[in-house]
């Protein structure tokens, strides 16, 4: 007998808090199995961001700093700098990400700092409740835009992956989704690749990764998933945005 | 002897830092504490050690935060306004036990108010700043010497008691040049840091955090915080007392004010006056034994400071039952430093 499929080693045996048919824990999942493949458990310092993603020490068997609300790539730059052959990563959703905490992460990519980040995109904050996020889509209806979001007013949603790419510290941009089976496996390919930046020392490496938060967005996991693949796709475009080294 | 040296007082911060060990230097330009983060920026390179200038000063005490929690010994400063910025920061190094050294060459405020000396900054710095109720070391050096000195003070209790140490300065003390003898770092015993983020290995996982969810488990967190802040308080406040023996009126002030006040009390006792100075050096833990102990035979106490008020309320709660506690306050801004001859006609007067 083979063994052929098993839970990662740095992903602990218990129980999450996700919500059913939420992608943090495939992500964790996929973030898990690239710990593994280039052997960095032992090494690997986390930073928690505040959220749902905040228990990131209750399922990764590793060692995690706790950030302030937006503050980890400015945490993840201390640890880094202070214990430069450990592997640091930071793992933030989007209002964490993309708004309260924009500028340590410009900041922090484009000082070129040699971290990975994985960041959620769900489109809205889920631990308080579904408000709307800088990732809202327009039209979007959440507990804070009980009408929908409204472009004139709101502004349009932040597309980081692109919008770091412009910024010359960054090595590697992605933007994944773990909806279908294609994506998955493409996600999964894109971690490790952006693991691969960090382990070799070629900078800063970005993953967004979007995500279903059927909770919040009043659907059920199947129709949640679906919205990731049509018009959350269709507005936060998949795909390798920069990819500066030779492997 | 140690050759004396002739240096400003931020300077001196920055060369203790270095003595002291610190190797990685966080901040963010702001008058009028720009001369430490431009030393170390020069320096610590030639150390193998990191600077860096944040894009705020909220991204500098959370490199703090970062670097603290791996175990070495680092450093942010800046002056009001970006100390209120760190305040958060404070909160969750407090909150997950982080030692790490913060320093305020504090400016006028409130606002951007003005660059010039204050002590309007006390309530911030000794009754926790930030949100959450916790408290930190907060030490007033009122000289050079002090600033260097204290520097290396500060770094030893933020790693004994695995908490924040704040200097808290101003533009007098921050600017001036005095003489300075660098001293050695002290050999100071200090507890392992078994607590530090460095990459799991083959053993436990560690994970600094200041969230606890668990049914009693924030309460517990607390008294224990609590019992460490007591501790504190019994073990490590720090006073100067000059000619109190025989006085009949203490001033009471700290920092670049105390400064002031003790030539004052110079001209006082020229006079025939018997008026001493009781220097709180540390702010937190506040010399409460000392104000009690002095009160039990000296029955008035004169408090200065260069704001409308703020460590009077603590010597009002130090001191004895029957003993008067006079204040003279100016607040800060440009002109408003009193000289000894405006101090020396406010001892006069409560004398």
């Amino acid at each position: 007998m083979q063994q052929v499929f098993k839970r990662p080693v740095s992903l602990k045996d218990v129980q999450t808090h996700f919500c059913p048919g939420c992608h943090h824990g495939t992500i964790h999942r996929l973030v898990a199995e690239a710990m593994d493949e280039f052997g960095v458990q032992q090494r690997t310092i986390g930073v928690a961001s505040v959220g749902c993603s905040v228990f990131l020490y209750g399922y990764f068997d590793i060692d995690v700093v706790e950030a302030p609300h937006g503050r980890a790539p400015a945490v993840a730059t201390g640890v880094k700098r202070a214990r430069p052959d450990s592997f640091v990563f930071t793992y933030q959703g989007d209002g964490d990400l993309a708004a309260i905490g924009t500028a340590e992460i410009i900041h922090a990519a484009n000082r070129g700092e040699d971290i990975t980040v994985i960041f959620v995109n769900n489109t809205t904050y889920g631990m308080t409740g579904g408000q709307m996020a800088p990732t809202t889509l327009v039209g979007q209806k959440t507990s804070t835009s009980p009408y929908g979001r409204n472009q004139a007013k709101d502004g349009a949603p932040i597309r980081m992956a692109e919008l770091l790419t412009q910024l010359e510290g960054v090595a590697f941009a992605a933007r994944v989704a773990v909806n279908n089976p294609r994506n998955l496996l493409d996600a999964k390919k894109q971690i490790k690749r952006a693991f691969r930046y960090q382990v070799e020392g070629k900078g800063f490496s970005f993953i967004e990764a979007l995500s279903a938060c059927p909770t919040n967005w009043g659907m059920n996991p199947i129709a949640a998933n679906e919205r990731v693949g049509g018009e959350m796709a269709d507005y936060f475009k998949l795909g390798v945005y920069k990819d500066t080294a030779e492997f | 002897m140690s050759k004396r040296l002739f240096v400003k007082g931020n300077e001196a911060i920055a060369m203790a830092a270095i003595e002291a060990g610190c190797r990685y230097y966080f901040g963010y330009p702001i008058t009028p504490q720009s001369d430490i983060p431009e030393y170390l920026s020069r320096e610590l390179p030639k150390l193998n050690g990191e600077f860096i200038q944040a894009e705020s000063e909220i991204a500098s005490i959370n490199m703090l935060l970062g670097a603290s929690a791996t175990g070495v010994r680092a450093m942010t400063s800046s002056s009001s306004p970006g100390i209120s910025l760190k305040q958060e920061g404070i909160s969750y190094m407090a909150g997950a036990e982080l030692p790490g050294v913060i320093v305020n060459i504090s400016r006028s405020g409130p606002g951007l108010g003005g660059i010039d000396a204050s002590q309007a900054d006390y309530f911030q710095s000794v009754k926790g700043g930030g949100h959450g109720g916790y408290h930190i070391v907060v030490l007033a050096p009122s000289s050079v010497q002090e600033m260097y000195d204290l520097t290396m003070l500060a770094f030893d209790l933020a790693d004994l008691y695995r908490m924040p140490a704040m200097i808290l300065g101003d533009s007098v003390v921050g600017q001036m040049k005095e003489p300075l003898i660098a001293n050695k770092r002290p050999q100071t015993e200090l507890p392992v840091k078994d607590w530090v983020v460095r990459g799991k290995g083959v053993g436990e996982q560690r994970v600094v955090k200041s969230l606890f969810l668990g049914d009693g488990e924030l309460e517990a967190h607390n008294n224990r915080l609590h019992d460490k802040y007591m501790l504190l308080s019994a073990r490590e406040a720090r006073w100067e007392e000059f000619e109190t023996a025989d006085a009949e009126l203490v001033v009471a002030a700290f920092g670049s004010t105390a400064r002031i006040a003790k030539t004052a009390i110079m001209q006082a006792r020229q006079e025939g006056l018997k008026v001493g100075l009781l220097r709180p050096i540390t702010l937190y833990p506040f010399p409460q034994r000392a104000f009690a102990d002095l009160t039990r035979r000296c029955k008035r106490i004169l408090d200065i400071e260069l704001n409308n008020g703020q460590m009077v309320e603590d010597v009002r709660l130090s001191v004895a039952r029957d003993a008067e506690v006079h204040f003279y306050g100016r607040p800060p801004g440009a002109g408003s430093l009193p000289t000894p001859e405006e101090l020396l006609e406010q001892i006069k007067k409560h004398y």
